[in-house]
C-alpha cells in the first residue's frame, strides 16, 4: 500500500497529506485531512454527497483519486463560510428549513455555490437541472431550489454598485 | 363481562380459534392475567407483543388502563411506525 | 390554516425559527456516524454471501488472519444467542435471534449479500484483502424470489420450522408463509350479492428501498472491563442499546450509545446491522473498530420494504356508497418473517365507513434482505390497491373523486376494521380544501392527466423522555431522547419556550446519549413531535412550578397568587411589595432558594392522533419514451396543529417525493440467479431535483389533537401513502387503462399505450 506526498490548496490554505493505495479524494479529505464535511453516500459519483470544487469544477471528489489532487486549489463545504459570516447560501438554506437530516446538504451547497459561481440568475428549470446530480431524499427539493433562487438573488444584490 | 374480539389470527393459535368471548376482568393487566390463566401463553403474548383498543381507544403498553362491565375491548396487533 | 388558539395567542409555536443545529449542518461541522475518528481505531469490512439460499459447509479464516494488520476476524458463531443452540421460548427471543443470523449468518446464508464474516484491520485496504482471504464453502440451495412463487406449494424452504402462524389448526407442514393475518365484519358475501356496481383488480408492487443517503455507519469501542460504547447513526439509541447487548449477552449498563447525527432513516434504521458486528471485533482484539456500508451493501444486505401482490374487490351503490370491500394482500418479508401485512389490512380501509368488509393478509419469506420498516409500513401498498379500485369506481358511477371519498369518509365516531374508533378526524375538511384548492379547479392542458389519493396513518404514542434544564443566566437547555431526523430539536425547543414564557433563543436542545436521559423508543412512528413534545412540556411545566413556588417564597405570598407569563412571574397580591421577578432573576439565585431549577419526565404517552392524506398528482407522458413527468402536485394533510411549519411542510413533501419514486421508477431487479441486478444509485432510480416541481402543500389545522399540550398530531408518515395511486390514477388517466403494477417505469407504460 503504497502512498505519495501529495500537496494541494484546501480552502486557500495549502495543505500536504498522503495518499494513494485506492484512496479516492474524499477519502484523502476525510480521513487523512479530518474534513469530514464531505459525505460518502454512494462512492461511484451517483449522488454527489461528496461534491466539491475543484480547480472552480463541480467534482464528486469519491471519482478523483487522492493523488490527482496534486496542486489543485480545492474548496469544500468547511470553507463555504467567510469565518463565522455564513454564504448566502448557508443562510438561505436555513430560512427556507431547505434541510431536514442535514446528510446531503454540505454537497447541495457545494453544488449550487458552483452553479451561481457561473450563472447568477438561474431559471428554476436550470437550478434543477444543475442540482440533478445531487441527491436528496428527505425534502423533496422543494424548500431547497427556493433556497437557491432567493441566495442567487442575494449575491445579485450585493453585487450591485451602490 | 367485558367483551373481548381479537383482529389477529396469532391469539387463535392460543385460544384453539376463539376469537371472540367475555372477560372478568377491570384493567388490562387483569386482562393479561386472566387469558394467560384461560389460554397459557396468551396472556404473555398480548403483554408482549400486542396493544388494545379499549372501547374504540387505542392502548399500547399499558397495564394500568382501566375499562368498565360494559367494555368492548379488541385484541390488535403492535403497531409501530417507519 | 390555524383555528384559534387554545386560551391566549401562541407566541413561539407555529412560528418558523431557524433550528437550533442549523448552522453546524450547513457548516459541515455536523457529525454522522462515520465522521468519527478515534485513537488506535480500525478499519471493519464485512464478507458477504454470493448465494441467494445455500448452507455453510466451512469457513476457513487461517489464510486472513495471517495478513498483517489483520487484528481481529468473526462470524456468527461469535455471537451469544442462538450460535450456541440454546434457545429460549418466546417471541421475543426469537426476534433477536433473527436479528443476530442477519447480522451474521449460522448454518444458512439466506440471500445474496447476507453476512458471513467480518474482519478488522489496521487499513481499508488491508481489511478489504482479508475478507477476500476467508474461504467459504458453501452447499448451494434452490431459491426463490417472487412472492407467489414462494407461497406455492413445493417452493423451497426457508426454514424448517415455519409452520404458518394464524391458522387453526396449525398446519401439519413447513411452509414460506410465516403468518396468515385475517380480519373483517359484516356481511361481505350478503352485501357483494345486492350490489349495484362492483370494481375489482390484482394490484402489484415491487419492493422499495427507504433510500437514505447516508450509509449505515458506527464506531464501536470494547473496554477492558466490558464496558463499551458505540456511536452509530440510528434512530433509536436505546433500540441499539438492547439488540446489542441481547446479541452479545451484556447487562445494558454497560453498554453507552450515543446518536450520532443520522443522515435520512425513514424506518431503516430502526434496526442493527453493523453495531453487534463492529463491538464484537472490538471485544476480540480491544481496539475500537469503524464499520461502515458501501452503498452496494446497503442495498444487498439492508431493509427495503415489502413488494406486494393484492387483489381487492369493493362494492358499491350507484350513488357511490361503498357497502362492501374484499381484499388478498401478500407482502414478501425477507429472509427472515415480519412484513407490515397485518398494518396493511389495517390501514387499506381505514378512510372509508365500509360497513363490510374482508381482509386477508399473509407474511412471505422468500431470499431476499429481510424487510425494514418504511414510512408508514405496510399502508402505501395497500392505499395503491385501494385507491386505484376508487378511481375506477369513480369513473364507472361518472362521479368526481374527490366527492366519491367524500361520500364514504370517516368522519369521528366511525368504526375501524382494527378496534379503534376514529376522533379529531379532520379527513372530510382535508378533502374538502383540495376540492377548493386552486390546483383542483386548474385545468388541464390537452395529453395531462390529474390522480387524486387519500391515505391514512395510525401515528403512535410510546415511552419517551426529557429533561428540562435552566442555567444560572436564566437561559434554558432542553435534552430529548430522540434523534432529530427532521429537525425535531426545533419543535421541542419551541414547545419548551412556549411553556416557559421565554424567546426561542433563549432555549437550546441537545439530544442525550443512553446515559444521559431517560429511555425512549425511536424515532420513528410520527411520535417524537407527539410523545417527545409532551414529555418536554410536562418537565417545563414542572419548572414553572418550581420557579413559581421560588417566587412566592421570596415575595412571602401566597403560591396562588404568582402568575408565571412570559418568562416572568408576577404576584396578584396588592398586600405585597412585589416586583416582578424574571427567569433571570429566579435562576441567579437558584442556589440559595432550593438549589438546581432542572426537570426530567418519562412518559409513555397514550392518545396519539391518527393523520390523513389527500394528494393531487397532474402528470404528463412523453409518447416516444413512455416517461412520465409529474407537472404539478399538491399534498394536504390533517397535521393537528404544526408546531414549526416549515418541517410539516418538509414531512409533506419529502414523503410525497418518495412516493412519486415509488411509483414510477423505484425497484429491486432480481436475476434468474437470485443476484440483485441494480445494487447502485444508477440503477436503483430515486427522484432527483430535476424529475419534479415545487411540491405545495395545505396543512389543516382544523382539528387539533386534544391529548397534546399543543394540539399536534404525527405528520411524519401519512404522506407516503396516497402518492402511489395519486400518480397511478393520473398515469391511469393518460394512458385510458388502469395500471396496476408499480413502479410505472417507461417500459411499461410504452407496453400499455402500444396495445392500444
Amino acid at each position: 500500500m503504497s502512498r505519495t506526498v501529495v500537496n494541494a490548496t484546501v480552502n486557500g490554505e495549502p495543505v500536504e497529506f498522503l495518499g494513494g493505495g485506492g484512496q479516492s479524494l474524499l477519502d484523502a479529505l476525510r480521513d487523512e485531512l479530518r474534513l469530514t464535511g464531505s459525505k460518502e453516500g454512494c462512492g461511484t459519483g451517483d449522488c454527489g454527497a461528496c461534491s466539491v470544487i475543484v480547480d472552480g469544477r463541480l467534482v464528486c471528489a469519491c471519482l478523483m483519486l487522492a493523488p490527482e489532487a496534486e496542486g489543485k486549489r480545492i474548496e469544500t463545504i468547511e470553507g463555504l463560510a467567510d469565518g463565522s459570516h455564513l454564504h448566502p447560501l448557508q443562510h438561505q438554506f436555513l430560512e427556507h428549513a431547505a434541510l431536514q437530516c442535514g446528510f446531503c446538504t454540505p454537497g447541495l451547497l457545494m453544488a449550487s455555490k458552483a452553479l451561481l459561481d457561473r450563472n447568477p440568475d438561474p431559471t428554476e428549470t436550470e437550478v434543477r437541472y444543475w442540482l440533478a446530480g445531487n441527491m436528496c431524499r428527505c425534502t423533496g427539493y422543494d424548500k431547497i431550489v427556493r433556497a437557491v433562487m432567493d441566495a442567487a438573488a442575494d449575491l445579485r444584490q450585493a453585487e450591485k454598485p451602490r | 363481562m367485558a367483551r373481548l374480539t381479537t383482529i389477529s389470527g396469532r391469539v387463535g393459535d392460543f385460544t384453539g380459534g376463539l376469537t371472540h368471548f367475555d372477560v372478568e376482568a377491570r384493567s388490562v393487566r387483569a386482562l393479561v392475567r386472566e387469558l394467560e390463566r384461560r389460554f397459557p401463553g396468551l396472556g404473555e403474548f398480548v403483554e408482549d407483543q400486542m396493544a388494545i383498543a379499549i372501547d374504540g381507544e387505542i392502548f399500547q403498553d399499558a397495564l394500568t388502563a382501566e375499562f368498565g362491565a360494559d367494555s368492548e375491548i379488541v385484541l390488535i396487533p403492535r403497531i409501530s411506525g417507519g | 390554516m390555524s383555528d384559534g388558539n387554545q386560551g391566549g395567542k401562541l407566541k413561539v409555536v407555529g412560528q418558523r425559527p431557524i433550528r437550533p443545529d442549523g448552522v453546524d449542518k450547513v457548516t459541515g461541522r455536523a457529525q454522522f456516524g462515520a465522521d468519527f475518528h478515534l485513537p488506535g481505531m480500525l478499519a471493519g469490512r464485512i464478507k458477504r454471501s454470493p448465494h441467494p439460499h445455500a448452507r455453510i459447509a466451512s469457513i476457513d479464516t487461517s489464510a486472513a488472519e495471517k495478513l498483517p494488520g489483520v487484528k481481529a476476524i468473526v462470524t456468527g458463531a461469535d455471537f451469544d444467542s442462538g450460535a450456541s443452540g440454546e434457545v429460549e421460548a418466546g417471541e421475543g427471543h426469537t426476534a433477536i435471534r433473527e436479528v443476530a443470523q442477519n447480522c451474521l449468518a449460522v448454518g444458512k446464508v439466506l440471500y445474496v449479500g447476507h453476512a458471513v464474516a467480518a474482519v478488522a484491520a489496521t487499513q481499508p485496504e488491508i481489511a478489504a484483502e482479508a475478507v477476500d482471504l476467508i474461504e467459504v464453502t458453501y452447499e448451494v440451495l434452490p431459491h426463490v424470489i417472487d412472492v407467489e412463487e414462494a407461497m406455492a406449494p413445493g417452493a423451497p424452504l426457508l426454514h424448517a420450522d415455519m409452520f404458518t402462524k394464524g391458522v387453526t389448526p396449525k398446519p401439519d407442514n413447513p411452509s414460506n408463509i410465516a403468518l396468515k393475518s385475517v380480519m373483517g365484519r359484516g356481511d361481505v358475501a350478503g352485501a357483494f350479492k345486492s350490489a349495484d356496481v362492483i370494481v375489482e383488480g390484482r394490484y402489484t408492487t415491487a419492493a422499495v428501498h427507504q433510500g437514505y443517503i447516508e450509509p449505515h455507519a458506527c464506531v464501536a469501542s470494547w473496554g477492558a472491563d466490558g464496558q463499551s460504547t458505540v456511536w452509530c447513526s440510528s434512530q433509536g439509541q436505546f433500540l441499539v442499546r438492547a439488540l446489542v447487548a441481547k446479541i452479545l449477552g451484556m447487562p445494558l449498563s454497560d453498554l453507552k450509545v450515543i446518536p450520532a447525527e443520522i443522515g435520512g432513516g425513514f424506518g431503516g434504521k430502526t434496526t442493527v446491522y453493523l453495531e453487534p458486528v463492529a463491538l464484537v471485533l472490538s471485544r476480540k482484539c480491544g481496539r475500537p473498530v469503524k464499520l461502515v456500508m458501501s452503498r452496494e451493501e446497503v442495498f444487498l444486505a439492508s431493509g427495503p420494504t415489502s413488494g406486494s401482490v393484492m387483489d381487492v374487490k369493493i362494492a358499491a351503490t350507484k350513488d357511490g356508497k361503498i357497502t362492501a370491500a374484499e381484499m388478498m394482500l401478500a407482502y414478501q418479508a425477507g429472509a427472515f418473517p415480519g412484513s407490515p401485512v397485518h398494518l396493511g389490512c389495517m390501514t387499506a380501509f381505514a378512510c372509508y365507513d365500509v360497513e363490510n368488509l374482508a381482509l386477508v393478509g399473509y407474511d412471505v419469506v422468500s431470499n431476499r434482505p429481510k424487510v425494514a420498516a418504511y414510512r408508514a409500513p405496510g399502508a402505501p401498498m395497500a392505499a395503491f390497491a385501494v385507491e386505484s379500485a376508487l378511481d375506477e369506481l369513480a369513473q364507472k358511477l361518472g362521479m368526481d373523486p374527490i366527492d366519491l371519498r367524500l361520500k364514504n369518509a370517516v368522519k369521528d365516531g366511525a368504526k375501524t376494521v382494527y378496534g379503534a374508533t376514529v376522533k379529531s378526524a379532520a379527513f372530510v375538511e382535508t378533502l374538502e380544501m383540495v376540492k377548493a384548492s386552486e390546483h383542483y379547479k386548474t385545468p388541464l392542458a390537452k395529453g395531462q392527466a390529474r390522480g387524486v389519493a387519500a391515505g391514512f396513518w395510525f401515528n403512535i404514542g410510546g415511552e419517551s423522555s426529557a429533561a428540562v434544564h435552566v442555567d444560572e443566566d436564566g437561559g434554558v437547555t432542553v435534552v430529548s431522547s430522540n434523534p432529530d431526523i427532521g429537525g425535531s430539536r426545533a419543535s421541542m425547543a419551541m414547545m419548551a419556550a412556549e411553556t416557559l414564557g421565554l424567546p426561542i433563543e433563549r432555549v437550546r436542545c441537545t439530544i442525550g446519549d443512553t446515559t444521559s436521559i431517560g429511555y425512549s423508543g425511536s424515532t420513528g412512528g410520527s411520535r417524537v413531535t407527539f410523545a417527545t413534545g409532551m414529555a418536554v412540556v410536562q418537565a417545563a411545566e414542572k419548572v414553572v412550578a418550581d420557579l413559581k413556588r421560588r417566587a412566592a417564597e421570596t415575595w412571602g405570598c401566597d403560591l396562588a397568587m404568582v402568575e408565571w407569563a412570559d418568562g416572568v412571574a408576577t404576584c396578584a397580591d396588592p398586600s405585597k411589595d412585589a416586583k416582578p421577578l424574571s427567569m433571570k432573576a429566579l435562576a441567579s439565585k437558584s442556589a440559595k432558594t432550593g438549589g438546581p431549577i432542572a426537570s426530567e419526565v418519562s412518559i409513555n404517552a397514550q392518545g396519539a392522533a391518527a393523520g390523513f392524506g389527500v394528494h393531487l398528482c397532474d402528470l404528463e407522458i412523453d409518447p416516444e419514451t413512455g416517461r412520465s413527468t409529474v407537472i404539478r402536485y399538491t399534498a394536504a394533510q390533517d397535521v393537528g396543529r404544526a408546531i414549526h411549519p416549515a418541517y410539516v411542510e418538509g414531512q409533506l413533501q419529502g414523503g410525497a417525493a418518495q412516493g412519486i419514486g415509488w411509483a414510477l421508477n423505484e425497484e429491486y431487479v432480481y436475476g434468474k440467479s437470485g443476484q440483485l441486478e441494480n445494487a447502485s444509485f444508477l440503477d436503483y432510480r430515486m427522484p432527483v431535483a430535476s424529475d419534479l416541481p415545487m411540491i405545495d402543500t395545505i396543512l389543516v389545522e382544523s382539528r387539533p389533537n386534544p391529548r397534546h399540550p399543543y394540539g399536534a398530531k404525527g405528520v411524519g408518515e401519512v404522506p407516503i401513502v396516497p402518492p402511489l395511486a395519486a400518480v397511478a390514477n393520473a398515469v391511469s388517466h393518460v394512458v385510458g387503462k388502469r395500471m396496476t403494477s408499480l413502479p410505472l417505469s417507461p417500459a411499461k407504460v410504452l407496453a400499455a399505450m402500444a396495445k392500444g
